[in-house]
């Protein structure tokens, strides 16, 4: 890092013609090398081309009230209507936590923080959203993670471990709440998992399947580096087992075989099965990206724990596993988002998770022919959140110095 | 007067000695992990007992008395359990290796796009690589599938593009080649094209080695193989293969090759996905290599041509490769994802199967090892690749 700032190569100011003129920031950019010009009016064309009839098509022709009738099946699927504002409770936790995150460790990209405060706002104001309650609170959603943006800049620094216990603490937290505790009749009954469904149902096997494949994942990452032969091919046999095949057989194989393997008489339900499904194939990844991180710990950090006297489980908690997982916070975290991506697999096996849901929504009579409206609707809304994880972690990176050190 | 020397073994119990405790706790472990998936098996022999359902993979001589929309091997109702899973394989094997050339290629270009200095361009392939890694390949299929190929209108209204390629909902026709009765010597003839340009290609290997020169072994081998071919052509007495080209026949398209609509959706969208991961690959790739290898080369007299192939290149592909490699396993796996468009297959083929038959624990049982094996042979294979290109140290 410091080499390149000091030779200066990337610094060199390019010569003010080109540095001031737009004719020659163009110039530079569009049309140098002769071949150049040829390029951007490739793409110039191509943009027309592929633009141009998707603009038509999305402002003229799309009738995209099968999202809008729809949005509520979308978002939580048959959550009873009575209990969502336990859905909604949740998600203030959300806006209050990300807007704290922001305030905390973002401060700098002003811009990409007041777009993500645009996001509820501007769904709020949608046509589909008139006269429903949700109108409200998406504002009021925009309102605390602002609230919390504006308390993480002004305590900054002291925040940052709350912040963390925060986070870790949301996703127990959330399962809680849309779950629930008590019997059917009063203040905050069960949720059945089969009711759980749409974009909730995505979230919920996305943060269960972070959750518990990393615990595992970590004891698999140790097994797999083990001395001890026989676990260490125990680890390697289930790591390469999963790794060898698709998600999709091992959904099936959780849906189908899962209940054989159980005692006579006890039922495990579909949501269940498909999570065990999800946590048993993520562990085997994520158990691959932290031996990465353990590999590249050099062997004297062992040689002096052990001279200090730490046992070799302490040895392991507190000296190894931290840098190891600090190394490889950018590839666990492409994991998660890969996970969250692969969710989308239970639809298949017929679960009603936000693709299930467009499934079975473009399938209703008085939709037929909508495809594209609802999973373009779908693909976004999984895009948005990709991204949105993706970014956060690069800015995380930077925020730890990973590679920097 | 007793002997106080220190002796060699220490007086540590058994019970506290960490060389017998290592072996003790493997035992217990290794006896746990026997009992439990014998109680899992006992469990699972004992439902199956209850359905009276015996384990066995005879059931796959049995007439399987369904149809599978394409196959590349000849099937009908009254083929085995057996022959539909080999058609199913072929059709997993033929989808994945396309599959694969296809995602290259795109990835190749997106990923030197990603680092044009032309900004247009530049951005156009940023957009590209962002929008498609973080959308599920399952729902890209999807809303490929629905909402682009089966949204082609019928074939009476066949959109008709230069080739002549129709377009309609029933799937895409390209033109074909018709073999002719010189096609069998025109396939020896290529075979001798074949022979002798790995004979060039040997030889020039060989005067590498010898001289310390660079020729070009791919470019000299490829150029002999086509003049070869074409000389071939003209040299036979008719041309091998007529150009079939598919016509609008009333309600159906005649001639040409007709690929369905679920194989164009599922090829195309399993190449684009994966071509998005690998031009991210492919820019790392070329980043890696360092400014000064660059300039070095152009000091020493290289030109741009040289320097790509001979110092960017050869650098970059050693990083390049390992994550290839998996993005390769990923598409090969991803192609079950098939499933959820209907065409057929191993996976698809396997859930008709266990429908038809019952036979789940068998069923999945051997579409897992195949998957297995299929993963492990690629990964030897560009194991063995890379081990071939990495870096030397001396």
């Amino acid at each position: 890092m410091t080499q390149t700032t000091i030779a200066g190569t990337d610094n060199v100011l390019p010569p003010p013609t080109e540095r001031y003129t737009v004719l020659g920031w163009v110039y530079k950019n569009l049309f140098n090398p002769w071949y150049n010009t040829i390029l951007t009016f490739l793409a110039v064309g191509l943009i027309y081309a592929v633009g141009r009839p998707t603009i038509i098509w999305a402002f003229e022709q799309a009738r995209w009230e099968v999202v809008a009738v729809n949005m509520r099946l979308l978002m939580v699927g048959q959550y009873p209507l009575g209990q969502i504002w336990r859905i909604w409770f949740s998600l203030y936790l959300l806006a209050a936590i990300i807007g704290l995150s922001w305030g905390v460790w973002i401060q700098r990209k002003q811009f990409w923080g007041v777009l993500f405060l645009a996001i509820p706002v501007g769904l709020a104001f949608l046509p589909a959203m008139s006269g429903s309650t949700a109108r409200v609170h998406l504002i009021a959603l925009a309102v605390v993670a602002f609230t919390g943006y504006v308390l993480g800049r002004l305590r900054g620094k002291r925040l940052q471990r709350t912040v963390i216990y925060l986070w870790i603490l949301y996703s127990p937290l959330l399962i809680l709440i849309v779950s629930g505790l008590t019997r059917p009749d009063s203040w905050f009954p069960i949720v059945p998992s089969n009711l759980w469904g749409g974009l909730l149902l995505t979230f919920l096997l996305t943060v269960v399947g972070i959750l518990f494949s990393f615990p595992l994942g970590v004891l698999l990452a140790l097994g797999r580096r083990s001395r001890l032969p026989i676990i260490r091919w125990v680890s390697i046999g289930y790591i390469e087992l999963v790794r060898g095949v698709p998600l999709i057989t091992i959904l099936f194989m959780a849906q189908i075989m899962l209940p054989l393997f159980l005692p006579a008489g006890m039922t495990v339900d579909r949501v269940l099965r498909a999570m065990v499904g999800i946590i048993l194939f993520t562990a085997a990844y994520q158990a691959e990206n932290i031996r990465g991180g353990l590999q590249a710990i050099p062997p004297g950090q062992y040689d002096a724990a052990h001279a200090l006297g730490l046992s070799g489980l302490q040895t392991t908690m507190f000296i190894i596993m931290p840098q190891a997982l600090r190394n490889v916070i950018p590839v666990l975290v492409g994991q998660f988002i890969a996970l969250y991506k692969d969710t989308s697999l239970v639809a298949i096996v017929g679960l009603l998770d936000l693709l299930g849901i467009a499934k079975s929504v473009v399938s209703q009579p008085q939709f037929i022919g909508l495809q594209r409206e609802a999973y373009l609707f779908v693909t976004a809304i999984y895009w948005l959140f990709s991204y949105l994880m993706a970014y956060l972690s690069q800015r995380l990176e930077v925020a730890l110095g990973v590679g920097e050190r | 007067m007793e002997n106080h020397a220190p002796r060699l073994h220490s007086s540590v119990p058994f019970w506290r000695d960490v060389r017998v405790l290592r072996i003790f706790g493997q035992v217990i472990f290794l006896i746990l992990l026997i009992v439990f998936i014998g109680y899992l098996l006992s469990n699972m022999l004992g439902a199956l007992q209850r359905q009276g359902l015996a384990l066995g993979f005879s059931f796959l001589r049995q007439t399987s008395g369904f149809d599978i929309g394409e196959h590349l091997i000849s099937f009908d109702r009254s083929s085995t359990y057996l022959r539909a899973f080999q058609v199913g394989l072929l059709n997993t094997a033929l989808v994945s290796f396309l599959g694969i050339v296809l995602a290259t290629i795109l990835g190749v270009i997106f990923g030197i796009a990603r680092l044009s200095r032309n900004i247009l361009i530049q951005s156009l392939a940023r957009a590209y690589i962002e929008l498609l890694r973080n959308v599920p390949l399952l729902v890209l299929l999807i809303l490929w599938y629905t909402g682009i190929f089966l949204k082609f209108p019928r074939i009476n209204q066949a959109i008709r593009l230069p080739g002549p390629v129709l377009l309609t909902n029933r799937g895409i026709a390209v033109p074909w080649g018709l073999p002719t009765e010189t096609y069998s010597s025109y396939l020896f003839i290529l075979g001798i094209g074949l022979f002798l340009a790995l004979l060039v290609a040997y030889w020039l290997y060989q005067y590498g080695r010898r001289t310390g020169r660079t020729p070009l072994i791919w470019g000299w081998g490829l150029g002999v193989f086509l003049v070869v071919a074409l000389v071939g052509w003209f040299v036979l007495p008719g041309p091998a293969l007529l150009l079939d080209a598919p016509v609008v026949q009333g309600l159906r398209i005649a001639g040409g090759r007709q690929l369905t609509p679920e194989f164009m959706a599922l090829l195309s969208g399993l190449a684009i996905y994966t071509s998005a991961f690998i031009a991210d690959v492919v820019r790392a790739g070329i980043q890696s290599v360092s400014k000064g290898q660059v300039e070095a080369a152009r000091a020493i007299g290289l030109n741009n041509f040289q320097v790509l192939r001979l110092v960017v290149f050869p650098q970059a592909l050693r990083v390049i490769i390992p994550p290839l490699t998996s993005h390769y396993l990923n598409l090969a796996k991803n192609s079950s994802l098939a499933v959820a468009i209907g065409y057929p297959d191993l996976f698809s083929v396997s859930g008709t199967i266990l429908n038809q038959s019952g036979r789940a624990v068998e069923v999945i049982a051997l579409v897992m090892v195949i998957y297995l094996f299929i993963s492990l042979l690629t990964s030897l294979f560009m194991n063995w690749y890379n081990r071939r290109i990495r870096f030397v140290e001396r």
